[in-house]
């Protein structure tokens, strides 16, 4: 499959002195991080501490109280477009259409984040997570930790240098977890970046893992 | 990817179909409650047919555009709509295309077909259906701004018409006063190229504000 290889390239995704306020609370003052190609940023923190909303500032989707984050010393508000060409985001909320088979919804999620998928790459995608024989079911009647499956089968679709993801692990099983551990560890190698969540332990083997705590 | 995003909605319309079907009913349900209200009285009904109808139509529109943008809200696929690459007004573009094919379509089809309960003249029939196709798709648009700004509030249903329906008035005017002019033996291309002017404007200028609001209602 080809992936995300781009050995010269200096891809960087930097926050600078990032505030989150919800109303008159400030959940976090003054972050500031940087992540190279190849390296994994891990946010950690208590329930309510922003976590999600630090993830969707780095999506773009909200703006940040104060700071600025930059994709290649540019900031993002100025890409838009250009920025999520880049970028792969898997939130709290699946992204998956009830109505919809598994395999409908990955080739049209995939569509939509730039990347046409054929039904036998669709297929092929979603047995690799586990979910042979279910590529015809609704996605309504799958269970929690299926549909979180058929989320995270956009990522063996993307050829996107940078993942954000917000507790990929959540209702997953131990077959799961192994192989999203997996899957991770492949795209950082492959000179990829990652930004995610997690409440569990787990080990990637990487060249760099940060951890940014909020409190 | 403009297409995907028409195709995913119109068969995500046909899994349920109950949705489309309330929207037409109702249309076709206050239609003809007119006529069996006020009794059959030929000349009363003609003039006031394509009101009616007109009313109707912007009434069941309304209905359904709680639906627009509400559900991909709930299962976090606006959110990927968001973050993709392509420019968010065609997507929003493509969704109000299929809102119109599906909730549109139905009412232009109708149309005629309820304005034989009002004993409208063969010639009137057909300018109705012109106004319908030709201003259905407005509302579809302006629709879409309203619903993008009232996404994930509560008590959205009640403000999306107050702030729809006066922008629907236009509409409203020159869709009825079309088929009353070509009743009264004028001519009606005035109404239909104002009604052409709005829909160019609407698809110019609706789609870029839906999504402005959109990026306002989810972050």
């Amino acid at each position: 499959m080809m992936r995300f290889i781009s050995p010269g390239a200096l891809k960087m995704l930097r926050g600078i002195g990032l505030a989150c306020a919800r109303g008159d609370r400030e959940l976090f003052r003054d972050i500031n991080f940087s992540l190279k190609a190849g390296e994994l940023l891990q946010v950690r923190g208590p329930n309510g501490s922003g976590k999600t909303s630090l993830l969707r500032m780095l999506c773009g989707l909200s703006n940040p109280a104060a700071g600025e984050i930059q994709w290649n010393s540019t900031a993002i508000r100025t890409l838009a477009g250009e920025y999520f060409t880049a970028l792969t985001y898997i939130g709290h909320l699946n992204g998956t259409k009830d109505d919809l088979t598994a395999l409908e919804n990955l080739r049209i999620s995939s569509a939509l984040a730039g990347f046409e998928i054929s039904d036998a790459q669709a297929v092929a995608a979603l047995r690799q997570m586990g979910l042979k024989g279910r590529e015809m079911l609704p996605v309504k009647v799958l269970s929690q930790g299926q549909r979180r499956r058929v989320a995270l089968a956009r990522l063996l679709m993307c050829k996107t240098a940078l993942w954000i993801l917000d507790e990929p692990l959540v209702a997953l099983d131990v077959a799961a977890v192994n192989l999203v551990q997996g899957l991770l560890e492949q795209h950082l190698r492959q000179g990829g970046m990652i930004v995610m969540t997690t409440h569990q332990e787990i080990e990637i083997n990487c060249a760099l893992i940060s951890q940014l705590q909020l409190s | 990817m403009f297409f995907w995003i028409i195709k995913r909605d119109l068969l995500l319309a046909v899994r349920r179909r109950s949705d489309v079907l309330t929207t037409l009913f109702f249309f076709v349900i206050v239609v003809s409650l007119f006529p069996l209200s006020v009794g059959p009285e030929m000349n009363l009904l003609r003039t006031m047919a394509p009101g009616v109808v007109w009313v109707a139509a912007l009434l069941a529109s309304m209905l359904s555009l709680g639906r627009m943008f509400a559900s991909d809200y709930i299962d976090g696929t606006l959110e990927q709509m968001l973050v993709s690459p392509q420019s968010l007004s065609l997507l929003v573009l493509g969704k109000v295309i299929a809102h119109w094919l599906v909730t549109g379509v139905p009412l232009v089809l109708m149309g005629p077909v309820l304005g034989i309960q009002y004993d409208l003249p063969g010639d009137a029939l057909l300018v109705l259906t012109a106004v319908l196709l030709l201003g259905t798709p407005v509302l579809s648009l302006i629709g879409a701004i309203g619903a993008a700004l009232t996404l994930g509030l509560r008590g959205g249903g009640v403000l999306v018409s107050l702030l729809v329906l006066p922008l629907y008035i236009p509409i409203l005017i020159f869709g009825a006063g079309a088929v009353e002019a070509n009743m009264s033996g004028m001519a009606f291309d005035a109404h239909l190229s104002l009604i052409g002017a709005f829909l160019l404007a609407a698809i110019v200028f609706a789609p870029w504000a839906a999504a402005t609001s959109l990026r306002v209602s989810l972050e």
